[in-house]
């Protein structure tokens, strides 16, 4: 028995505290650039209430609620497809990116940044890139998300099979299986449930991605979402909004049961 | 399985462990008495490891003749299954050289290892089966050294020959009715089991066992040394194997090596080892 009890804290060094300082310096620069203002938090509440005011009750016309249905499926659309070739791409990418698997390290560097370099471009500039490219339409919206999917995907997938037990693999390697045979045989289908979490959350993305591409004109219903705006129409902006809300929280739903169901509890 | 040995760092002659044709690149030679001589399977010559400038065995010298099973001992960290991985050309040796069933492992092409592997058989001590796919899928997987491609992927794809061939392993090591369960959903033992049915399947001229029975119960460690040394019986399989287990080790093997303080202490016949001999490698 000791009556030595630890303290709770450790002291703090003079460089710690420095750090800290620097830290707290930080966020104050941060808020500062980012026009924090007090005063405009307390006085916006008003003018939100306003806006609800104009916008509510939302507009439920049938011929409203058609067009923006349609529109809301071609959204869903744009984002199924996107996300699907993404993820499909993605499995090559990630075998080139990971490391130890079938590429040397320098490829895997490259393909790294690349995939970074997806990462770091928001979608909204590649849904501008490729309406500059494909021209107006879903077309581009789907562009912009096999982009951003890419991205995503193929760095996630790359840290998965990396982070996979490694007997198994060894074990196919001595029986003398090349590289690519023992990847396909013992890599993919240990990080499988980390792999179809990861398809699921990126399709969730890209549902949320897609519902305002339209901004650019890139397809699907972000641009019903500007026009509301441009037109102070703001019952229908209201109608665009709590649809957006219903079908990400309906999707994020479903890809949570499906994750259930397909991995169980497996990550 | 036994062999007799003159002395302990002597080749052995065997003459009634023939069952299994010799392989392409392994004739058996005759002795000055005109006595045939098993051919060896694996030499080692002068073995160094070192990790990062860390020396896990050095100066490691041996010779294994076909149809012999050698029980490799010592205690953890002395670089018993690092020696496996450098026997099999699985981890490059720091110094000497390893002759695999004929080939220096460290001047032979990548494609010609891959050919030695296919010969071997390894099963490990976690068992390392794929836990997603079936065990027959698992069992399929030994063949793909011999048969590369993505018809071995799964049993689905497999060919005919190949579901046969694996079906008859899994027979062999009792588990042919749960061909189709998926593997993370068997028993430690069962595991195993299909961990050595996947390392039979390709009828290998080696068999090499890391602590086959290290995270299994007495029981079922038992049962799982029994089959392994049935199966390698039956077939003239040279088997090297490590052990924490010096019942095992003694039991099993012809001959022992004992590992100790990164050198190879011992080298000598089971049958003129004590269980205190082995003790001493512990201490």
């Amino acid at each position: 028995m000791t009556d030595a009890i630890p303290p709770r804290y450790d002291r703090v060094s003079a460089v710690g505290f420095l750090g800290y300082a620097a830290g707290v310096a930080l966020i104050v620069w941060c808020l500062n650039g980012a026009g924090f203002s007090l005063e405009k938090v307390t006085t916006s509440p008003p003018r939100f209430a306003d806006f609800m005011s104009r916008a509510w009750p939302p507009n439920l016309e049938p011929s409203v609620l058609e067009r923006l249905g349609w529109k809301m499926i071609e959204t869903l659309q744009i984002a199924v497809a996107g996300a699907v070739i993404g993820v499909i791409l993605s499995v090559p990418v990630a075998l080139l990116a990971a490391r130890g698997l079938v590429a040397g390290g320098w490829i895997n560097q490259v393909t790294r940044t690349i995939l970074g370099f997806l990462r770091a471009v928001p979608d909204i500039a590649w849904a501008l890139v490729f309406v500059v490219a494909v021209g107006l339409g879903p077309f581009a919206g789907m562009l912009a998300i096999v982009v951003d999917t890419v991205g995503f995907c193929g760095r996630f997938f790359a840290d998965d099979m990396e982070g996979t037990d490694k007997g198994p693999a060894e074990s196919l390697a001595a029986t003398g299986a090349r590289k690519i045979d023992v990847v396909a045989c013992a890599t993919i289908p240990a990080a499988m449930p980390a792999f179809i979490s990861t398809s699921l959350y990126a399709l969730e993305k890209a549902v949320r991605s897609s519902t305002i591409l339209g901004l650019v004109g890139a397809g699907g219903i972000g641009i019903e979402l500007k026009v509301g705006f441009d037109l102070f129409d703001y019952p229908t902006a209201m109608t665009v909004i709590l649809m957006i809300a219903v079908v990400v929280i309906g999707i994020e739903q479903i890809s949570g049961w499906a994750r259930n169901r397909i991995i169980g509890t497996e990550r | 399985m036994r062999a007799s040995h003159s002395s302990t760092t002597s080749l052995v002659t065997d003459l009634s462990l023939k069952s299994r044709p010799a392989p392409k690149t392994q004739v058996a030679s005759t002795g000055a008495l005109g006595v045939p001589v098993a051919p060896v399977d694996i030499e080692a010559s002068c073995v160094s490891k070192t990790f990062a400038g860390t020396p896990i065995f050095s100066d490691v010298s041996f010779r294994l003749v076909r149809a012999e099973a050698v029980a490799l001992v010592g205690a953890n960290g002395t670089g018993k299954s690092t020696l496996l991985r450098c026997l099999m050309g699985l981890l490059p040796v720091s110094d000497g050289r390893v002759v695999l069933l004929g080939q220096d492992t460290g001047t032979t092409s990548h494609a010609a290892l891959r050919g030695l592997r296919a010969r071997i058989g390894l099963v490990s001590q976690k068992h390392n089966l794929v836990p997603r796919l079936s065990v027959l899928s698992n069992v399929v997987h030994g063949l793909l050294g011999q048969r590369p491609g993505l018809r071995h992927w799964s049993h689905r794809f497999a060919p005919e020959a190949s579901r046969l061939d694996a079906m008859q392993a899994l027979e062999k090591v009792g588990l042919a009715d749960l061909a189709l369960r998926r593997a993370d959903r068997l028993s430690g033992g069962q595991s195993q089991r299909v961990a050595i049915a996947r390392a039979i399947v390709g009828a290998p001229e080696i068999l090499i066992a890391d602590e086959p029975c290290a995270s299994l119960d007495p029981a079922a460690g038992e049962d799982v040394m029994d089959l392994f040394f049935q199966l390698a019986r039956e077939n003239g399989v040279t088997v090297v194997f490590t052990s924490h287990h010096i019942d095992h080790a003694l039991r099993y093997g012809d001959r022992v090596l004992g590992l100790a303080e990164g050198r190879l202490r011992l080298d000598a016949t089971a049958a003129s080892l004590k269980p205190a001999d082995l003790r001493g490698l512990y201490d």
